[in-house]
């Protein structure tokens, strides 16, 4: 949003190069502004910063511990490293960590990411088998593992109802659906983490089915969601069926017919066919926001 | 808020047990009789509603008392009375290990199975629950019972331990320590849990005292006798003083936090009494919940009132009117005595709008924890004291601008804020006498596994390690010593050769360990090492909160590399995995959130590094 009033510039250094930024802008505004290609997965800049992926962290000159970047906010006079050892360090094993735990076959910039730093996910063995008890399992209690395989988060596809598919298998539990399902966008509140750790998990209460919950088919989590975890049905089949391709696909911006508040809609369109709907997140109205009718109301232009 | 509710109704029980600890509901609107000829002109809802988030932790736990479990219909009942998605109270009740959602019978026990019931036979107690009863979470014959291993209960000075746990009207919470196969099984049955070891120190009577002086000696139930063995007495100093005098002489004394972190208390107290925000809160972390501890329990279960009235100086000299306790759900006894005091105090005026007719407010909430190791983080404590998942928050803003409800909040230790007593007792340079230079005063340490005398200790700092595990009786049994775990499971292994270590903050940091928590945990010869890192690794995997990736799912990795090594089926040889748990161990530490992920490998990596396990060095 545009500040309303003059903000104050402060100068930090990244990599030795000084730079100005507004109080309030975080480090890796400030790394942006230099030029500096920061990782990251969980970040989405319609929301706040949840900072738990740590693939974006620093090094400020003075810390203990690295900074993430995303949610740092810009001190005067700070000195950051964006690849000193450390940095790289934990990326790498960031990448690594989730590479052999979540599927991230459709997230967008991990593999990048992942070969950028040298992750080898392979050296923590083979997936293990998926528990099929994710849904119930008990906070504080796990069974004792043998160390030949790595656990993973793979689940079974929750696939409950018409408009969109959750493959929490591909989840790397970055809060952005929860937080768009809740106070920061929707206030619908239909989904919030469960469990606790590494058996922590997106959910409704009790695990019931989406069209028992207080979901209202916003599509809005799925605007967010940086992994695929959460996929527009047409995409999930064409995926399924081997026909999905991106790069056949055009993508027109128009505004949407529904009613007066004029929300910007991105049309998908492969060989013809509206596959998905977006909206621009840069939009100072909607930031990327729509309503069931905007998101999945597309079908009437295309019968035939 | 448009609340989806299920149509699940609440059973007359669990509606009992929620209005029992909310009140009866005002409305239709809030889960009462719907009224149409009121209801239907006024809405009740919006920010009044909302703002009783924070009572969603209590309300779960009285139904959780009465029930056994969660219900939906008992959710939903609680998320109607208090405008909470059920979603989120849903998250919020699957955090916690003593809450459960799915169907659980009246009767549990919970057994520990951490570091120091290990050396007392836990293993084989389980061995045998597992042979009689079956794996944990199998119903008795009668379906009425059932049993669940625990992590560390804060009874390690009486191993091996278990916690019974009974729903009902009233439900009963008892510890059985030192406990036995025959007794968990005899209370499974539905026996009665027997009479509550009383409080004891092995120190008892000793002159020299000063925290644990009335431990043991004064009646915990009785406010005279208390004030007759000198309470109040530093609540009178500290109202002559006013508040900047008080905090004066916390500074002079150059108190420091005993919860861990080191950080000058007066220096805190200062920064929230000087804040401009109101209200200011005051927090005691009691969820003592590190392996190994249990010396916040010996106060205040044996000295309760000396917690009430070291809470009340704090809360008068930082400028807050109302604290609250952050209690470990594990410590029934605990509960109790205090809850006994607060409402002693309070009766006698030493707790209320006009304390002792002094003119400021002050009062005291107890917060009863639900089994998780992350809420002693002081920001995972904010968060669950405010009826959210008790995942900590990102640092800055720290808590003195920005803690519970976004208020300035003073946090401390019980151990820190009872030493605030002596300080106003001595005067603070009087109090600085004792100890070292940089570490004043004295400090309690929790003695455990094979020592001859487990229990709290309390010594000047500067007492050497030898000085306590003789304080002790030397090894169980006389024994030769392994190791000592220091610190804690966030803390570190230590040599026999290294038992001349000064026991400061500044003596520990330059040896490279940790004072922790003040666990000093003594292993002999007869322990399996290897094991033990194994427990510690599940330890950290099942209390990480999950928020963030390092923490998440280094922990589990780091599990899966120890387990290779007991197993022999390494990947990449024994130092490949030596290797690798030392490079997990660094992402934890430079990118986990808190310090839970930043430490969760110090213990296993000290093995490795001071010990050599695994490569030839202690067994």
């Amino acid at each position: 949003m545009t500040p309303l009033l003059p903000k104050r510039m402060i100068e930090v250094e990244i990599d030795g190069t000084p730079v100005r930024v507004f109080e309030g802008q975080t480090l890796l505004d400030a790394c942006r502004k230099v030029g500096v290609d920061t990782p990251t997965l969980c970040y989405g800049d319609t929301l706040e910063p949840k900072n738990a992926c740590r693939v974006c962290v620093v090094e400020v000159e003075g810390a203990r511990v690295l900074a993430p970047s995303c949610s740092r906010k810009a001190e005067a006079g700070m000195k950051v490293r964006t690849d000193s050892d450390r940095v790289r360090h934990s990326r790498r094993m960031v990448m690594e960590l989730l590479t052999s735990s979540v599927d991230l076959s459709t997230t967008p910039d991990a593999a990048g990411y992942a070969e950028r730093y040298d992750a080898r996910p392979d050296r923590y063995g083979p997936a293990a088998a998926p528990n099929p008890d994710r849904d119930r399992l008990r906070a504080g209690h796990h069974v004792e593992p043998d160390g030949d395989t790595a656990a993973t988060v793979a689940s079974a596809l929750k696939d409950d109802n018409e408009l969109y598919v959750r493959d929490y298998g591909k989840c790397i539990l970055c809060y952005k659906c929860v937080d768009a399902c809740g106070s920061q966008h929707q206030n619908t509140f239909a989904i919030s983490i469960a469990g606790r750790g590494f058996d922590a998990r997106i959910s409704t209460e009790h695990a019931i089915e989406l069209p028992e919950s207080a979901c209202v088919y916003c599509g809005n989590c799925i605007q967010v969601c940086p992994t695929g975890a959460l996929m527009f049905r047409s995409e999930h089949e064409h995926r399924a069926a081997g026909t999905w391709d991106e790069a056949a696909q055009t993508v027109t911006k128009t505004i949407c017919p529904y009613c007066g508040v004029g929300c910007n809609v991105e049309l998908h369109v492969q060989h013809n066919e509206i596959v998905k709907v977006t909206s621009p997140a840069d939009h100072d109205v909607t930031r990327g926001n729509l309503c069931i009718k905007g998101r999945f109301g597309f079908q009437h232009v295309q019968r035939r | 808020m448009d609340l989806t509710l299920t149509d699940a109704p609440p059973s007359e029980a669990e509606r009992d047990a929620v209005d029992r600890v909310l009140g009866p509901p005002a409305s239709g609107w809030d889960g009462g009789a719907r009224d149409s000829t009121v209801d239907s002109r006024i809405a009740h809802g919006g920010h009044h509603a909302r703002g009783r988030r924070h009572e969603l932790l209590p309300a779960l736990w009285a139904v959780q008392e009465r029930a056994g479990f969660i219900s939906p219909g008992a959710l939903g009942y609680i998320c109607r009375r208090l405008t909470v998605p059920p979603a989120e109270a849903y998250g919020v009740a699957t955090f916690y290990a003593l809450l459960s959602c799915e169907p659980r019978p009246p009767r549990v026990v919970h057994v520990c199975e951490d570091l120091a019931c290990r050396c007392a036979g836990s293993q084989d107690l389980i061995a045998q629950l597992e042979e009689q009863v079956g794996p944990e979470g199998t119903l008795t014959a009668d379906g009425a019972a059932t049993w669940f291993r625990s992590p560390c209960l804060g009874q390690c000075d009486r191993a091996p331990a278990a916690m019974l746990t009974v729903a009902g009207d009233p439900a009963t919470e008892d510890v059985l320590a030192p406990t036995s196969a025959g007794a968990v099984l005899a209370v499974l049955r539905g026996g009665r849990a027997p009479a509550p070891p009383g409080v004891a120190i092995p120190q008892q009577g000793d002159p020299s005292l000063r925290l644990l002086r009335r431990v043991g000696i004064v009646d915990p139930a009785s406010l005279d006798d208390y004030r007759a063995a000198g309470g109040y007495q530093a609540l009178r100093n500290a109202v002559s003083l006013g508040p900047e005098g008080v905090v004066r002489e916390v500074k002079d004394a150059r108190l420091m936090g005993r919860g861990g972190a080191a950080f000058p208390t007066g220096v805190k107290w200062e920064a929230v009494a000087r804040q401009s925000a109101r209200p200011h809160y005051l927090i005691c972390n009691a969820d003592e919940s590190e392996p190994g501890t249990f010396k916040d329990r010996a106060i205040i279960e044996g000295d309760p009132y000396a917690l009430v009235e070291a809470m009340t100086i704090a809360g008068y000299a930082t400028g807050s009117e109302h604290g609250f306790i952050y209690l470990r759900g594990e410590y029934p006894a605990a509960h109790h005595a205090l809850h006994h005091a607060i409402a002693e105090a309070r009766s006698r005026g030493l707790l209320g709008a006009d304390v002792m007719g002094e003119g400021f407010a002050f009062d005291l909430e107890i917060r009863k924890g639900a089994g998780a190791y992350i809420c002693g983080e002081e920001t995972a404590i904010f968060n669950s004291i405010e009826g959210l998942r008790g995942e900590p928050r990102n640092k800055p803003p720290f808590p003195v601008t920005h803690g519970v409800f976004a208020k300035p909040t003073a946090i401390n230790n019980v151990e820190t804020l009872v030493n605030v007593l002596e300080i106003l007792s001595r005067g603070g340079p009087g109090y600085a006498e004792t100890g070292t230079e940089a570490s004043t005063g004295t400090k309690l340490f929790c003695l455990s596994g094979h020592v001859e005398r487990p229990g709290t200790y309390e010594v000047p700092f500067g007492a050497t390690l030898r000085d306590l595990l003789d304080l002790a009786g030397g090894v169980a049994g006389g024994r030769p010593l392994q190791t000592i775990l220091l610190g804690g499971a966030a803390g570190g292994f230590v040599r026999p050769d290294e038992l001349d270590l000064p026991l400061t903050m500044e003596g520990a940091r330059a040896a490279n360990a940790t004072l922790g928590s003040g666990v000093i945990m003594a292993f002999d010869d007869t322990v399996d090492l290897p094991r033990l890192l194994m427990r510690i690794a599940a330890f950290f995997r099942s209390e990480s909160c999950g928020q963030c990736v390092p923490c998440r799912v280094g922990t589990v990795r780091q599990q899966e590399a120890v387990a290779r090594l007991l197993s022999g089926r390494t990947r990449g040889g024994v130092d490949g995995e030596l290797a690798l748990i030392a490079e997990l161990g660094q992402v934890m530490r430079d990118a986990s959130i808190c310090g839970l992920g930043q430490t969760a490998s110090s213990a296993i990596e000290s093995a490795i590094t001071r010990l050599g396990v695994f490569s030839g060095g202690a067994r």
